[in-house]
């Protein structure tokens, strides 16, 4: 009995699972079989069948934005903050080409993403029909791959290939255009297939263990070392066993804008951000150090300058990354390590441990003397206590003194704001801190923090943000009221598109060719038009309470208009084409 | 410097694209590219000839290894190889041009596929260098219409490519 009792039980899933669906409905059910909680999206004439299988479904929440660049955006936040894969769908031609930015940002910075995309019918592929693009020809460069669905039978197999493509080794984002008669015709589907096979696809995880060896006796034998680490760390997931390394090892380590929160902010081995406007300490390490550990970073130019100006000091590189073309491509290194960070990271743990090697602790305590007098010169003092004119670094200060210990994400759109959240706020946990290094994309700040607050609403997400960025997208503060997702607006608004005004100063001879705003809108107004809450903020003593009465409107989106010092530039600066030690401390060098 | 890169790619609608977009986006240059289906009709084949210092080549074939299609990269040019590109001329051949150049056709172990009272069309096979010596050979002048398959190449010996 117990036998037919399951066979019949077998025998009804069969049932369930092969039957005649449409494409549409197929994608929906792959959907669900990848856990897809979100998805964000914007209808139209060629996905219409997808949404009206959205419309028979209740696991997956369908966020309507009011730009399908913020669909793309708000679930690439949400990726970031959270390391599952974001979906985003839009409709065909204008859909697609309003999406292409949120593409390019997400592959700049391999976040794992799924963008979905409808398509004239097959048949009129090619003749020019109403709201068609090449799809496939217009983010092939922008994508880690993109797939045409030919045929509702293929819809199960393609989805899953996308899905793996996208959050598998180095992740990137993965466009699946789906034509209109695709999604409509029926085909016999038998259940959303469990594993996929490429022979032309197999990423490695594991590291070499010879090269890992080499990477071990070069960190032993360094006077000088030094861990440079990477976006990669936080897209591995390996930050735990980073501050294991280094616990083991005692070096400084030091964060790239893509990396930060991966080691924490507030321990004494932490350098602060390196690069264009890291800091003197961290800058110098990179420059002087004998023995660089890069983990999961690219050697960007953002990052390293001049190229050549950097080569002038030896030192020996070992360089871990899952991408073997982000390996020697800017910088020649000397061991490289291609694998997943954190599985390489736990390989070479295990490896010391099993050698009961030692760095050589004399030399690393007269490195770190060597250190701490660069640090000691304060690169990120600025004028606190000015009474007279609120300066951006104190508004970002305030906010971390105030959330340092809440349960907080802080997202942020591109420019002066952006640097100075990411050196005056405290990162001390991973995938804390949202922001579009790569491409260094305007107007992603709402979008991200209304994806993550989507995804953790007892979470405080914070957008800090200029008065020029924030108008890029700042129609999504009508999708916030709509699913509810209250996020906090922190605007540092200078008046000027504040980093380009800050080349122009120091550049171009104070010629401040557009980059005056003119004709700003009534923030608090704007923000009351949408439903939420404004606050205008002009004295320095008034950020303390402003930020204190948002984050008591728990459920009110707050939009705080911050009047900031509008000749305040961001220090210490490494002007294009320097190189990482040629830099300028404050407005005194200029 | 020269160098020979042979691809195997699945054999799917937009692979070749995805190559040749890779090339023209990092300003990689493409001499020639020959590409054809393997008598496995899921692969192609693709040879493509570039040019690059050491350091350009290694990531371009970084760059075809993660291009998702892309089943293998060889660079020819790091061992032993043999190259071949197929030639097709059209010359002028009237009076006693005609004789001239069935003659140094013949030289060049080239065959005459195509006669007309006014004109020969020559088929050349051989590496890029011995279609080129042929085209310096003969009279410039007489050169009518000139095609190339751009270079082919394999392996010597044991080196082979495949799945």
């Amino acid at each position: 009995m117990e036998i037919n009792k399951a066979e019949l039980a077998s025998a009804a899933s069969a049932a369930a699972t092969s039957q005649e669906l449409r494409g549409a409905e197929i994608l929906v059910k792959a959907l669900q079989a990848e856990n897809v909680q979100f998805v964000w999206g914007y209808p139209g004439g060629a996905v219409l069948h997808i949404y009206d299988a959205f419309y028979k479904q209740e696991t997956i929440q369908h966020v309507l934005v009011r730009h399908e660049q913020a669909a793309v955006h708000a679930a690439d936040g949400y990726a970031r903050a959270t390391g599952e894969v974001g979906v985003a769908l839009v409709t065909s031609g204008p859909g697609l080409t309003n999406a292409v930015t949120g593409i390019a940002t997400a592959y700049m910075d391999s976040i794992p993403m799924v963008i979905i995309s409808g398509q004239v019918p097959t048949a009129a592929i090619g003749l020019d029909a109403f709201q068609e693009c090449d799809t496939v020809g217009i983010t092939r460069p922008i994508v880690k791959h993109n797939f045409l669905v030919k045929d509702a039978k293929d819809m199960a197999e393609v989805m899953k290939k996308a899905f793996h493509i996208a959050r598998t080794g180095r992740p990137g984002p993965v466009v699946v255009d789906v034509p209109k008669d695709v999604s409509f015709n029926k085909t016999l589907y038998t259940g959303y297939p469990d594993k996929v096979e490429m022979r032309s696809y197999n990423p490695v995880r594991k590291g070499h263990g010879g090269q890992i060896r080499k990477a071990m006796q070069l960190l032993m034998s360094a006077k000088r070392p030094y861990i440079y680490t990477g976006g990669g760390v936080l897209l591995s997931n390996a930050s735990p066993e980073l501050r294991a390394l280094v616990d083991m090892l005692n070096f400084p380590v030091t964060n790239t804008l893509m990396g930060l929160g991966a080691f924490p902010a507030n321990d004494r081995r932490f350098l602060g951000m390196l690069g264009m406007h890291g800091t003197l300490e961290a800058n110098n390490a990179m420059q002087n150090c004998d023995v660089l550990l890069a983990v999961g970073a690219r050697f960007d130019d953002r990052v390293i300058g001049n190229p050549k100006h950097f080569a002038q000091n030896e030192r020996k590189i070992i360089h871990i990354d899952i991408d073997p073309s982000s390996i020697s491509k800017r910088v020649k290194v000397d061991v490289p390590i291609v694998g997943d960070v954190k599985d390489v990271l736990i390989e070479l743990m295990g490896m010391i441990r099993e050698f009961g090697l030692k760095p050589d602790s004399q030399a690393l305590a007269q490195w770190w003397e060597t250190v701490e007098g660069w640090r000691s010169r304060d690169c990120m003092k600025y004028d606190s206590n000015n009474s007279l004119v609120i300066k951006p670094q104190k508004v970002i200060e305030t906010l971390w003194e105030m959330t340092k210990d809440a349960d907080a994400y802080v997202t942020s759109d591109v420019g002066q704001h952006q640097m100075w959240a990411a050196q005056y706020y405290k990162f001390n946990e991973p995938r804390r801190w949202i922001n579009s290094g790569g491409l260094g994309t305007m107007g992603v700040g709402i979008p991200y923090a209304m994806g993550i607050k989507l995804a953790k609403p007892d979470s405080e997400v914070y957008c800090v943000t200029g008065e020029g960025s924030v108008q890029m997208c700042i129609q999504e503060l009508s999708t916030c009221l709509q699913y509810n997702t209250p996020i906090k607006v922190v605007a540092l608004n200078n008046g000027y598109l504040g980093m380009v005004r800050q080349w122009q100063e120091i550049d171009y001879s104070g010629r401040y060719s557009h980059s005056y705003m003119d004709a700003l809108p009534n923030f608090v107004k704007l923000a009351e038009a949408y439903g939420h809450v404004g606050i205008l903020v002009e004295k320095p003593e008034d950020v303390e309470p402003a930020l204190r009465e948002a984050r008591r409107l728990k459920d009110r989106t707050v939009f705080l208009d911050i009047r900031t010092d509008p000749t305040e530039n961001v220090f210490p600066m490494v002007k294009a084409g320097k190189g990482i030690t040629e830099m300028l401390m404050g407005s005194e060098d200029l | 410097m020269k160098h020979i890169i042979a691809v195997l790619i699945e054999n799917e609608a937009g692979a070749l694209s995805r190559v040749v977009g890779l090339f023209s986006a990092r300003g990689y240059n493409i001499e020639s590219l020959t590409v054809a289906p393997t008598e496995d009709p899921s692969l192609s084949r693709m040879t493509i000839q570039t040019a690059g210092s050491d350091d350009v080549i290694e990531q371009i074939t970084k760059h075809l290894n993660r291009l998702i299609e892309v089943v293998k990269v060889v660079d020819l040019t790091e061992g032993a190889y043999t190259e071949r590109e197929l030639m097709l001329v059209k010359v002028r051949a009237v009076g006693k041009e005609r004789e001239e150049m069935k003659r140094m056709a013949d030289i060049f172990r080239g065959r005459v596929i195509d006669v007309t009272d006014k004109s020969y069309t020559i088929e050349l096979t051989g590496d890029q260098s011995k279609n080129d010596a042929f085209l310096e050979a003969i009279d410039r002048s007489a050169i009518l219409e000139t095609v190339r398959t751009g270079a082919c190449g394999i392996g010597r010996g044991e080196r082979i490519l495949r799945v």
